[in-house]
Protein backbone atom coordinates (compact mmCIF):
# COMPACT_ATOMS: atom_id res chain seq x y z
CA UNK A 1 0.00 0.00 0.00
CA UNK A 2 1.24 3.33 -1.06
CA UNK A 3 1.56 6.40 1.66
CA UNK A 4 -0.83 7.85 -0.06
CA UNK A 5 -3.67 4.90 0.06
CA UNK A 6 -2.85 4.35 4.15
CA UNK A 7 -3.53 8.08 4.69
CA UNK A 8 -6.90 7.87 2.44
CA UNK A 9 -7.43 4.45 4.61
CA UNK A 10 -6.66 6.31 7.87
CA UNK A 11 -9.08 9.73 7.52
CA UNK A 12 -11.71 6.99 5.84
CA UNK A 13 -11.47 4.97 9.31
CA UNK A 14 -11.39 8.08 11.48
CA UNK A 15 -14.38 9.33 9.74
CA UNK A 16 -16.35 5.97 10.08
CA UNK A 17 -15.61 6.01 13.95
CA UNK A 18 -16.75 9.56 14.33
CA UNK A 19 -19.86 7.87 12.49
CA UNK A 20 -20.08 5.11 14.85
CA UNK A 21 -19.84 7.33 17.93
CA UNK A 22 -22.27 10.16 16.46
CA UNK A 23 -24.48 6.70 16.28
CA UNK A 24 -23.86 6.12 19.82
CA UNK A 25 -25.64 9.39 21.04
CA UNK A 26 -28.35 9.26 19.05
CA UNK A 27 -29.30 5.95 20.36
CA UNK A 28 -28.19 6.40 23.84
CA UNK A 29 -31.01 8.51 25.21
CA UNK A 30 -33.99 7.18 23.05
CA UNK A 31 -36.09 4.70 24.44
CA UNK A 32 -36.07 1.53 25.00
CA UNK A 33 -33.64 1.17 27.33
CA UNK A 34 -31.98 -1.88 28.07
CA UNK A 35 -31.40 -1.69 31.52
CA UNK A 36 -31.02 -5.31 32.40
CA UNK A 37 -28.43 -5.82 29.60
CA UNK A 38 -26.79 -3.04 31.18
CA UNK A 39 -26.53 -3.95 34.34
CA UNK A 40 -25.25 -7.56 33.21
CA UNK A 41 -22.25 -5.33 30.82
CA UNK A 42 -21.75 -3.12 34.53
CA UNK A 43 -20.79 -6.67 35.96
CA UNK A 44 -19.24 -8.38 33.42
CA UNK A 45 -17.00 -5.12 32.55
CA UNK A 46 -16.39 -3.80 35.89
CA UNK A 47 -16.18 -6.55 38.84
CA UNK A 48 -15.05 -9.16 36.73
CA UNK A 49 -12.15 -6.38 36.06
CA UNK A 50 -11.38 -5.91 39.61
CA UNK A 51 -9.20 -8.43 40.26
CA UNK A 52 -6.85 -7.74 37.57
CA UNK A 53 -6.93 -3.72 37.94
CA UNK A 54 -6.14 -4.67 41.44
CA UNK A 55 -2.88 -6.90 40.84
CA UNK A 56 -1.54 -4.46 38.65
CA UNK A 57 -1.97 -1.23 40.23
CA UNK A 58 -0.73 -2.76 43.68
CA UNK A 59 2.78 -3.79 41.87
CA UNK A 60 2.78 -0.45 40.28
CA UNK A 61 2.43 1.49 43.42
CA UNK A 62 5.06 -1.03 45.00
CA UNK A 63 7.67 -1.12 42.17
CA UNK A 64 7.64 2.59 41.31
CA UNK A 65 8.04 3.40 45.46
CA UNK A 66 10.75 1.35 45.32
CA UNK A 67 12.40 2.76 42.26
CA UNK A 68 12.03 5.88 43.38
CA UNK A 69 13.54 5.38 46.99
CA UNK A 70 17.44 5.53 45.83
CA UNK A 71 17.47 8.45 44.33
CA UNK A 72 15.30 10.28 46.58
CA UNK A 73 17.50 8.85 49.11
CA UNK A 74 20.26 10.38 47.37
CA UNK A 75 18.86 14.17 47.33
CA UNK A 76 18.09 13.48 50.95
CA UNK A 77 14.42 13.79 50.40
CA UNK A 78 13.55 10.74 51.80
CA UNK A 79 10.91 12.10 53.44
CA UNK A 80 8.68 13.62 50.50
CA UNK A 81 8.57 9.95 48.93
CA UNK A 82 4.64 9.72 50.24
CA UNK A 83 3.76 12.98 48.73
CA UNK A 84 5.59 12.47 45.22
CA UNK A 85 3.89 9.26 44.80
CA UNK A 86 0.58 9.90 45.64
CA UNK A 87 0.95 12.34 42.98
CA UNK A 88 2.33 9.98 40.60
CA UNK A 89 -0.41 8.14 41.42
CA UNK A 90 -3.40 9.51 41.28
CA UNK A 91 -2.19 12.10 38.96
CA UNK A 92 -0.90 10.00 35.78
CA UNK A 93 0.13 6.45 36.39
CA UNK A 94 -3.14 4.94 38.01
CA UNK A 95 -5.98 6.41 35.60
CA UNK A 96 -3.73 5.82 32.71
CA UNK A 97 -2.09 2.04 33.82
CA UNK A 98 -5.95 0.84 34.81
CA UNK A 99 -6.53 2.45 31.31
CA UNK A 100 -4.74 0.68 29.24
CA UNK A 101 -5.08 -2.51 31.32
CA UNK A 102 -9.01 -1.87 30.77
CA UNK A 103 -8.32 -1.48 26.75
CA UNK A 104 -6.54 -5.17 26.72
CA UNK A 105 -9.00 -7.04 28.65
CA UNK A 106 -12.40 -5.37 28.12
CA UNK A 107 -11.48 -3.66 24.53
CA UNK A 108 -10.05 -7.17 23.28
CA UNK A 109 -13.52 -8.83 24.77
CA UNK A 110 -16.19 -6.47 23.19
CA UNK A 111 -14.07 -6.75 20.00
CA UNK A 112 -13.99 -10.72 19.74
CA UNK A 113 -17.65 -11.03 20.93
CA UNK A 114 -19.46 -8.25 18.95
CA UNK A 115 -16.74 -9.66 16.43
CA UNK A 116 -17.86 -13.48 16.11
CA UNK A 117 -21.77 -12.30 16.81
CA UNK A 118 -21.52 -9.90 13.50
CA UNK A 119 -19.60 -12.82 11.29
CA UNK A 120 -21.95 -15.90 12.52
CA UNK A 121 -25.34 -13.70 11.86
CA UNK A 122 -26.10 -13.31 15.44
CA UNK A 123 -26.30 -9.60 15.08
CA UNK A 124 -28.80 -9.84 11.95
CA UNK A 125 -30.84 -12.92 14.46
CA UNK A 126 -31.07 -10.03 16.75
CA UNK A 127 -32.42 -7.16 14.66
CA UNK A 128 -35.10 -9.68 12.88
CA UNK A 129 -35.98 -10.23 17.02
CA UNK A 130 -37.55 -7.23 17.27
CA UNK A 131 -33.90 -5.96 19.09
CA UNK A 132 -32.28 -2.91 18.13
CA UNK A 133 -28.53 -4.71 18.12
CA UNK A 134 -27.00 -1.19 18.27
CA UNK A 135 -28.59 -0.13 21.54
CA UNK A 136 -28.91 -3.24 23.09
CA UNK A 137 -25.25 -4.63 22.30
CA UNK A 138 -23.21 -1.00 21.30
CA UNK A 139 -25.20 1.04 24.02
CA UNK A 140 -25.01 -0.89 26.78
CA UNK A 141 -20.96 -1.71 26.58
CA UNK A 142 -20.23 1.62 25.76
CA UNK A 143 -22.32 3.04 28.63
CA UNK A 144 -21.19 0.03 31.25
CA UNK A 145 -16.94 1.04 30.15
CA UNK A 146 -17.81 4.92 30.38
CA UNK A 147 -19.30 3.76 33.99
CA UNK A 148 -16.76 1.11 35.63
CA UNK A 149 -13.59 2.87 34.46
CA UNK A 150 -13.31 5.58 36.79
CA UNK A 151 -14.70 3.64 39.87
CA UNK A 152 -12.09 0.82 38.83
CA UNK A 153 -9.29 3.85 38.41
CA UNK A 154 -10.64 5.14 41.88
CA UNK A 155 -10.29 1.49 43.14
CA UNK A 156 -7.01 1.27 41.70
CA UNK A 157 -5.72 4.37 42.91
CA UNK A 158 -6.20 3.37 46.47
CA UNK A 159 -4.69 0.03 45.65
CA UNK A 160 -2.14 1.61 44.09
CA UNK A 161 -1.12 3.77 47.41
CA UNK A 162 -1.33 1.01 49.88
CA UNK A 163 1.55 -1.09 47.42
CA UNK A 164 3.49 2.51 47.78
CA UNK A 165 2.90 2.41 51.74
CA UNK A 166 4.56 -1.12 51.15
CA UNK A 167 7.18 -0.01 49.10
CA UNK A 168 7.71 3.30 51.62
CA UNK A 169 7.27 0.78 54.79
CA UNK A 170 10.38 -1.54 53.66
CA UNK A 171 12.53 -0.37 56.20
CA UNK A 172 9.80 0.03 58.49
CA UNK A 173 9.69 3.94 59.21
CA UNK A 174 6.42 5.14 58.51
CA UNK A 175 2.99 4.15 60.01
CA UNK A 176 0.43 3.28 57.97
CA UNK A 177 -1.53 6.61 59.58
CA UNK A 178 1.76 9.09 58.91
CA UNK A 179 1.92 7.98 55.20
CA UNK A 180 -2.20 8.65 54.50
CA UNK A 181 -1.51 11.94 56.02
CA UNK A 182 1.43 13.11 54.07
CA UNK A 183 -0.64 11.42 50.84
CA UNK A 184 -3.88 13.16 51.22
CA UNK A 185 -1.64 16.64 52.47
CA UNK A 186 0.22 16.51 49.01
CA UNK A 187 -2.72 16.44 46.51
CA UNK A 188 -5.12 19.33 45.63
CA UNK A 189 -8.61 19.59 44.19
CA UNK A 190 -6.37 19.94 40.99
CA UNK A 191 -4.78 16.86 41.21
CA UNK A 192 -7.79 14.56 41.87
CA UNK A 193 -10.51 16.43 40.01
CA UNK A 194 -9.07 16.32 36.13
CA UNK A 195 -7.89 12.71 36.63
CA UNK A 196 -11.06 11.57 37.85
CA UNK A 197 -12.38 13.27 34.85
CA UNK A 198 -10.65 12.39 31.77
CA UNK A 199 -11.33 8.33 33.06
CA UNK A 200 -14.71 8.81 31.85
CA UNK A 201 -13.15 9.69 28.46
CA UNK A 202 -10.68 6.68 27.97
CA UNK A 203 -13.87 4.52 29.15
CA UNK A 204 -15.84 5.66 26.15
CA UNK A 205 -12.74 5.36 24.21
CA UNK A 206 -12.46 1.57 25.30
CA UNK A 207 -15.95 0.80 25.01
CA UNK A 208 -16.54 2.15 21.83
CA UNK A 209 -13.56 1.50 19.67
CA UNK A 210 -13.73 -2.22 20.75
CA UNK A 211 -17.79 -2.33 19.59
CA UNK A 212 -16.36 -0.32 16.37
CA UNK A 213 -14.03 -2.85 15.39
CA UNK A 214 -16.24 -5.51 16.41
CA UNK A 215 -18.91 -4.65 14.70
CA UNK A 216 -17.59 -3.78 11.37
CA UNK A 217 -15.93 -7.22 11.68
CA UNK A 218 -14.75 -8.68 8.30
CA UNK A 219 -16.37 -12.37 7.80
CA UNK A 220 -14.43 -15.21 8.91
CA UNK A 221 -12.43 -16.34 12.19
CA UNK A 222 -9.47 -14.15 10.64
CA UNK A 223 -11.65 -10.86 11.10
CA UNK A 224 -12.95 -11.57 14.64
CA UNK A 225 -9.01 -11.97 15.67
CA UNK A 226 -8.19 -8.64 13.58
CA UNK A 227 -11.28 -6.93 15.24
CA UNK A 228 -9.88 -7.92 19.14
CA UNK A 229 -6.38 -7.06 18.18
CA UNK A 230 -6.89 -3.67 16.44
CA UNK A 231 -9.22 -2.87 19.16
CA UNK A 232 -6.71 -3.27 21.57
CA UNK A 233 -3.72 -1.21 19.77
CA UNK A 234 -6.17 1.82 18.51
CA UNK A 235 -8.16 2.06 21.81
CA UNK A 236 -4.19 2.41 23.36
CA UNK A 237 -3.43 4.74 21.29
CA UNK A 238 -5.96 7.09 21.65
CA UNK A 239 -5.79 6.30 25.91
CA UNK A 240 -2.30 8.36 25.16
CA UNK A 241 -4.17 11.06 23.05
CA UNK A 242 -6.52 11.64 25.41
CA UNK A 243 -4.11 11.73 27.92
CA UNK A 244 -2.21 14.32 26.25
CA UNK A 245 -4.80 16.22 25.68
CA UNK A 246 -6.14 16.50 28.86
CA UNK A 247 -2.90 17.34 29.92
CA UNK A 248 -3.00 20.33 27.67
CA UNK A 249 -6.61 21.41 29.05
CA UNK A 250 -6.48 21.26 32.05
CA UNK A 251 -3.73 24.15 31.75
CA UNK A 252 -5.76 25.76 29.46
CA UNK A 253 -8.11 26.16 32.37
CA UNK A 254 -5.52 26.88 34.96
CA UNK A 255 -5.92 23.64 37.33
CA UNK A 256 -2.66 22.87 37.98
CA UNK B 1 -51.50 -27.68 -5.50
CA UNK B 2 -53.80 -24.68 -6.13
CA UNK B 3 -52.09 -21.45 -6.02
CA UNK B 4 -54.23 -19.65 -3.41
CA UNK B 5 -53.48 -16.19 -1.82
CA UNK B 6 -50.12 -14.50 -2.24
CA UNK B 7 -48.50 -13.69 0.90
CA UNK B 8 -45.13 -12.22 -0.47
CA UNK B 9 -44.58 -10.71 -3.49
CA UNK B 10 -41.32 -9.09 -5.15
CA UNK B 11 -41.26 -6.73 -8.01
CA UNK B 12 -38.28 -5.43 -9.98
CA UNK B 13 -35.86 -5.96 -7.38
CA UNK B 14 -32.61 -4.73 -7.84
CA UNK B 15 -29.14 -4.54 -5.41
CA UNK B 16 -26.14 -3.83 -6.04
CA UNK B 17 -22.31 -3.77 -3.95
CA UNK B 18 -20.40 -1.14 -5.71
CA UNK B 19 -19.89 -2.51 -9.04
CA UNK B 20 -21.25 -6.11 -7.84
CA UNK B 21 -24.95 -6.57 -9.42
CA UNK B 22 -26.21 -9.04 -7.27
CA UNK B 23 -29.69 -8.69 -8.12
CA UNK B 24 -31.16 -7.67 -11.52
CA UNK B 25 -34.95 -6.95 -12.39
CA UNK B 26 -35.82 -10.56 -9.58
CA UNK B 27 -39.72 -10.96 -9.61
CA UNK B 28 -41.27 -13.47 -7.16
CA UNK B 29 -44.47 -14.26 -5.57
CA UNK B 30 -45.26 -16.71 -2.75
CA UNK B 31 -48.56 -18.27 -2.06
CA UNK B 32 -49.90 -19.68 1.23
CA UNK B 33 -49.41 -22.84 1.77
CA UNK B 34 -46.36 -23.27 -0.76
CA UNK B 35 -42.51 -24.24 -0.35
CA UNK B 36 -40.71 -22.69 -2.90
CA UNK B 37 -37.07 -23.44 -3.35
CA UNK B 38 -34.39 -20.85 -4.92
CA UNK B 39 -31.60 -22.71 -6.49
CA UNK B 40 -28.30 -20.88 -7.25
CA UNK B 41 -24.89 -21.05 -6.95
CA UNK B 42 -22.69 -20.10 -4.21
CA UNK B 43 -22.30 -16.50 -4.97
CA UNK B 44 -25.59 -15.71 -6.85
CA UNK B 45 -27.17 -13.69 -4.54
CA UNK B 46 -29.49 -15.92 -2.29
CA UNK B 47 -28.43 -14.77 0.66
CA UNK B 48 -28.97 -10.84 -0.47
CA UNK B 49 -32.66 -11.61 -2.23
CA UNK B 50 -34.09 -13.03 1.46
CA UNK B 51 -31.80 -10.34 3.71
CA UNK B 52 -33.98 -7.96 1.33
CA UNK B 53 -36.99 -9.55 1.99
CA UNK B 54 -36.58 -9.62 5.84
CA UNK B 55 -35.41 -6.07 6.20
CA UNK B 56 -32.11 -6.80 7.18
CA UNK B 57 -30.28 -5.24 3.32
CA UNK B 58 -32.38 -2.23 1.65
CA UNK B 59 -33.27 -2.98 -2.11
CA UNK B 60 -31.57 -0.58 -4.45
CA UNK B 61 -35.07 -0.67 -6.88
CA UNK B 62 -38.11 -2.21 -6.48
CA UNK B 63 -40.88 -3.65 -4.11
CA UNK B 64 -41.23 -5.91 -1.59
CA UNK B 65 -44.86 -6.57 -0.48
CA UNK B 66 -45.02 -9.10 2.32
CA UNK B 67 -48.79 -9.74 3.71
CA UNK B 68 -50.09 -6.79 1.10
CA UNK B 69 -47.66 -4.35 2.94
CA UNK B 70 -45.08 -2.84 0.99
CA UNK B 71 -41.81 -2.87 3.24
CA UNK B 72 -39.46 -1.02 1.33
CA UNK B 73 -40.41 2.42 3.78
CA UNK B 74 -41.62 0.90 6.63
CA UNK B 75 -39.73 2.22 10.14
CA UNK B 76 -38.42 -0.10 12.52
CA UNK B 77 -41.79 -0.42 14.62
CA UNK B 78 -43.80 -1.51 11.51
CA UNK B 79 -40.77 -3.74 10.11
CA UNK B 80 -40.85 -5.60 13.90
CA UNK B 81 -44.48 -6.37 13.30
CA UNK B 82 -43.52 -8.17 9.87
CA UNK B 83 -40.53 -9.77 11.44
CA UNK B 84 -42.70 -11.16 14.48
CA UNK B 85 -44.95 -12.86 11.37
CA UNK B 86 -41.46 -13.74 8.99
CA UNK B 87 -39.53 -16.54 10.40
CA UNK B 88 -35.53 -16.75 9.50
CA UNK B 89 -33.43 -19.71 9.77
CA UNK B 90 -29.84 -18.36 9.36
CA UNK B 91 -27.32 -20.10 7.18
CA UNK B 92 -24.87 -20.26 10.14
CA UNK B 93 -27.66 -20.90 12.55
CA UNK B 94 -26.60 -17.48 14.70
CA UNK B 95 -27.47 -19.05 18.28
CA UNK B 96 -26.49 -16.72 20.68
CA UNK B 97 -23.78 -18.25 21.94
CA UNK B 98 -23.61 -16.87 24.98
CA UNK B 99 -27.48 -17.67 25.96
CA UNK B 100 -28.65 -21.37 27.06
CA UNK B 101 -31.06 -22.90 24.64
CA UNK B 102 -33.85 -21.72 26.90
CA UNK B 103 -32.37 -18.48 26.53
CA UNK B 104 -32.03 -18.44 22.99
CA UNK B 105 -35.59 -19.43 22.22
CA UNK B 106 -37.18 -17.20 25.08
CA UNK B 107 -35.67 -14.50 23.12
CA UNK B 108 -37.49 -13.73 19.86
CA UNK B 109 -40.42 -13.91 22.06
CA UNK B 110 -39.44 -11.78 25.43
CA UNK B 111 -38.50 -9.01 22.44
CA UNK B 112 -41.72 -9.19 20.00
CA UNK B 113 -44.43 -9.99 22.87
CA UNK B 114 -43.55 -7.77 25.91
CA UNK B 115 -46.56 -8.43 27.54
CA UNK B 116 -46.47 -12.35 27.98
CA UNK B 117 -46.30 -14.53 31.24
CA UNK B 118 -43.50 -16.96 32.08
CA UNK B 119 -45.79 -19.70 32.50
CA UNK B 120 -46.71 -18.78 28.55
CA UNK B 121 -43.28 -18.37 27.57
CA UNK B 122 -42.54 -21.81 29.60
CA UNK B 123 -45.03 -23.67 27.41
CA UNK B 124 -43.78 -22.17 24.03
CA UNK B 125 -40.30 -22.87 24.35
CA UNK B 126 -41.25 -26.62 25.69
CA UNK B 127 -43.44 -26.94 22.10
CA UNK B 128 -40.93 -25.78 20.02
CA UNK B 129 -38.21 -27.88 21.12
CA UNK B 130 -40.34 -30.91 21.02
CA UNK B 131 -41.72 -29.58 17.34
CA UNK B 132 -37.58 -30.17 16.92
CA UNK B 133 -37.26 -33.48 18.73
CA UNK B 134 -34.77 -31.97 21.51
CA UNK B 135 -36.76 -31.37 24.63
CA UNK B 136 -33.65 -32.55 26.89
CA UNK B 137 -31.49 -29.88 25.78
CA UNK B 138 -33.12 -27.41 27.30
CA UNK B 139 -30.31 -26.20 29.72
CA UNK B 140 -27.37 -26.83 27.34
CA UNK B 141 -25.62 -24.18 25.73
CA UNK B 142 -24.86 -24.29 21.92
CA UNK B 143 -21.36 -25.20 21.73
CA UNK B 144 -22.31 -28.29 23.55
CA UNK B 145 -24.34 -29.26 20.75
CA UNK B 146 -24.02 -31.24 17.25
CA UNK B 147 -23.86 -29.35 14.38
CA UNK B 148 -27.34 -30.58 12.94
CA UNK B 149 -29.26 -29.70 16.75
CA UNK B 150 -27.99 -26.57 16.30
CA UNK B 151 -29.91 -26.55 13.14
CA UNK B 152 -33.14 -27.68 14.63
CA UNK B 153 -32.70 -25.50 17.70
CA UNK B 154 -31.81 -22.49 15.61
CA UNK B 155 -35.90 -24.01 13.80
CA UNK B 156 -36.90 -23.88 17.07
CA UNK B 157 -36.10 -20.22 17.69
CA UNK B 158 -37.49 -19.62 14.33
CA UNK B 159 -40.61 -21.33 15.27
CA UNK B 160 -41.31 -20.21 18.35
CA UNK B 161 -43.94 -17.13 16.93
CA UNK B 162 -45.61 -19.40 14.94
CA UNK B 163 -44.73 -17.29 11.60
CA UNK B 164 -46.56 -17.56 8.52
CA UNK B 165 -43.93 -17.65 6.40
CA UNK B 166 -40.28 -19.39 6.96
CA UNK B 167 -37.22 -17.82 4.95
CA UNK B 168 -34.38 -20.91 5.12
CA UNK B 169 -30.99 -20.16 4.11
CA UNK B 170 -29.59 -22.81 2.94
CA UNK B 171 -30.55 -25.27 5.69
CA UNK B 172 -28.92 -28.24 4.83
CA UNK B 173 -25.53 -26.57 3.96
CA UNK B 174 -22.67 -28.08 6.03
CA UNK B 175 -24.38 -31.07 7.58
CA UNK B 176 -23.67 -34.70 6.21
CA UNK B 177 -26.17 -36.12 4.13
CA UNK B 178 -28.22 -37.92 6.92
CA UNK B 179 -28.66 -34.96 9.21
CA UNK B 180 -29.50 -32.66 6.69
CA UNK B 181 -32.12 -35.34 5.11
CA UNK B 182 -33.53 -34.91 9.06
CA UNK B 183 -33.50 -31.48 8.96
CA UNK B 184 -35.64 -31.73 5.41
CA UNK B 185 -38.02 -33.98 6.91
CA UNK B 186 -38.53 -31.79 9.87
CA UNK B 187 -39.57 -28.98 7.10
CA UNK B 188 -42.05 -30.97 5.60
CA UNK B 189 -43.79 -31.61 8.67
CA UNK B 190 -43.68 -28.32 9.84
CA UNK B 191 -44.99 -26.75 6.63
CA UNK B 192 -47.74 -29.80 7.58
CA UNK B 193 -48.41 -29.08 10.89
CA UNK B 194 -48.27 -24.91 10.95
CA UNK B 195 -49.97 -24.64 7.17
CA UNK B 196 -46.94 -22.16 7.05
CA UNK B 197 -45.11 -21.09 3.04
CA UNK B 198 -41.81 -21.25 3.10
CA UNK B 199 -38.74 -19.72 0.92
CA UNK B 200 -36.14 -22.51 0.54
CA UNK B 201 -32.47 -21.10 -0.38
CA UNK B 202 -30.61 -23.94 -1.82
CA UNK B 203 -27.99 -25.69 -4.19
CA UNK B 204 -28.65 -29.47 -2.40
CA UNK B 205 -30.65 -31.19 -5.12
CA UNK B 206 -31.78 -33.61 -2.82
CA UNK B 207 -33.85 -30.77 -0.84
CA UNK B 208 -34.97 -29.51 -3.58
CA UNK B 209 -36.50 -33.00 -4.60
CA UNK B 210 -38.14 -33.55 -1.27
CA UNK B 211 -39.26 -30.25 -0.47
CA UNK B 212 -40.23 -28.09 -3.07
CA UNK B 213 -43.24 -27.37 -4.63
CA UNK B 214 -42.14 -25.28 -6.95
CA UNK B 215 -38.28 -24.32 -7.78
CA UNK B 216 -37.04 -21.04 -8.94
CA UNK B 217 -32.98 -20.93 -10.78
CA UNK B 218 -31.69 -17.94 -9.90
CA UNK B 219 -29.04 -17.07 -12.08
CA UNK B 220 -27.43 -13.44 -13.02
CA UNK B 221 -29.21 -11.82 -10.47
CA UNK B 222 -32.38 -12.86 -12.03
CA UNK B 223 -35.04 -15.29 -11.75
CA UNK B 224 -33.88 -17.66 -14.75
CA UNK B 225 -36.42 -20.03 -14.65
CA UNK B 226 -39.51 -21.45 -12.75
CA UNK B 227 -41.28 -24.82 -12.48
CA UNK B 228 -42.11 -27.67 -10.52
CA UNK B 229 -38.93 -29.89 -10.02
CA UNK B 230 -40.29 -32.07 -12.48
CA UNK B 231 -40.64 -29.93 -15.09
CA UNK B 232 -36.49 -28.02 -14.39
CA UNK B 233 -35.60 -31.67 -14.26
CA UNK B 234 -35.71 -32.09 -18.54
CA UNK B 235 -35.32 -28.48 -18.86
CA UNK B 236 -32.92 -28.51 -21.97
CA UNK B 237 -31.07 -24.94 -21.16
CA UNK B 238 -27.35 -25.82 -20.09
CA UNK B 239 -27.28 -23.34 -16.93
CA UNK B 240 -30.73 -25.10 -15.39
CA UNK B 241 -28.94 -28.66 -16.35
CA UNK B 242 -26.26 -28.27 -14.44
CA UNK B 243 -28.02 -28.18 -11.59
CA UNK B 244 -29.68 -31.09 -12.05
CA UNK B 245 -27.16 -32.99 -13.75
CA UNK B 246 -24.72 -32.38 -10.87
CA UNK B 247 -27.09 -34.41 -8.52
CA UNK B 248 -26.18 -37.69 -10.95
CA UNK B 249 -22.60 -36.87 -10.80
CA UNK B 250 -22.79 -37.27 -6.82
N1 LIG C 1 -22.88 -6.75 2.84
C1 LIG C 1 -22.29 -6.95 1.65
N2 LIG C 1 -21.42 -6.04 1.16
C2 LIG C 1 -20.84 -6.22 -0.05
N3 LIG C 1 -21.04 -7.27 -0.84
C3 LIG C 1 -21.89 -8.23 -0.41
C4 LIG C 1 -22.56 -8.11 0.86
N4 LIG C 1 -23.34 -9.20 1.01
C5 LIG C 1 -23.17 -9.95 -0.10
N5 LIG C 1 -22.30 -9.37 -0.96
C6 LIG C 1 -21.92 -9.90 -2.27
O1 LIG C 1 -23.08 -10.33 -2.93
C7 LIG C 1 -22.84 -11.52 -3.63
C8 LIG C 1 -23.87 -12.56 -3.27
O2 LIG C 1 -23.70 -12.95 -1.94
P1 LIG C 1 -24.66 -13.99 -1.21
O3 LIG C 1 -26.07 -13.55 -1.36
O4 LIG C 1 -24.17 -14.13 0.18
O5 LIG C 1 -24.42 -15.34 -2.00
P2 LIG C 1 -25.11 -16.74 -1.79
O6 LIG C 1 -25.96 -16.95 -3.00
O7 LIG C 1 -24.00 -17.73 -1.73
O8 LIG C 1 -25.89 -16.68 -0.52
C9 LIG C 1 -21.42 -11.93 -3.33
O9 LIG C 1 -20.65 -11.59 -4.45
C10 LIG C 1 -21.04 -11.11 -2.13
O10 LIG C 1 -19.69 -10.76 -2.21
MG1 LIG D 1 -25.66 -17.51 1.35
Amino acid sequence: MSNQTRFQAFLSEAGELSRFAARFFAQCFRPRYEVSEFIRQCYIIGYQSLPLVGLTGFIMGLVLTLQLRPSMVDYGVESQLPAIVGIAIVREIGPVITALIFAGKIGSSIGAELGSMKVTEQIDAMEVSGTNPFKYLVVTRVMAAVCMLPILSVLSDAISLYGAYLGVNVRGATSFHLFWVEVIDSLAFNDVLPAFIKTFFFGFAVGIIGCFKGYNSKKGTEGVGHSANSAVVLSSVVIFILDLLAVQITDLLGFN
Amino acid sequence: MTPSESVMKISHLYKSFGNNHVLIDFNFELYKGENVVVLGKSGSGKSVLIKCIIGLLKPDEGTIDVFDQCINDMDDTELDKIRAKVGFLFQSNALYDSMTVRENLEFPLRRHWIEVSQEEVNNMVMEALEDVGLAHTIDMMPIELSGGMRKRIALARTLILKPDIILYDEPTTGLDSITGSEIISLMIEIKKKYNTSSLIISHDMNCVRRASDRVVVLYDGTCYAAGTYAELQHHTDPKVKQFFEQEFKQ
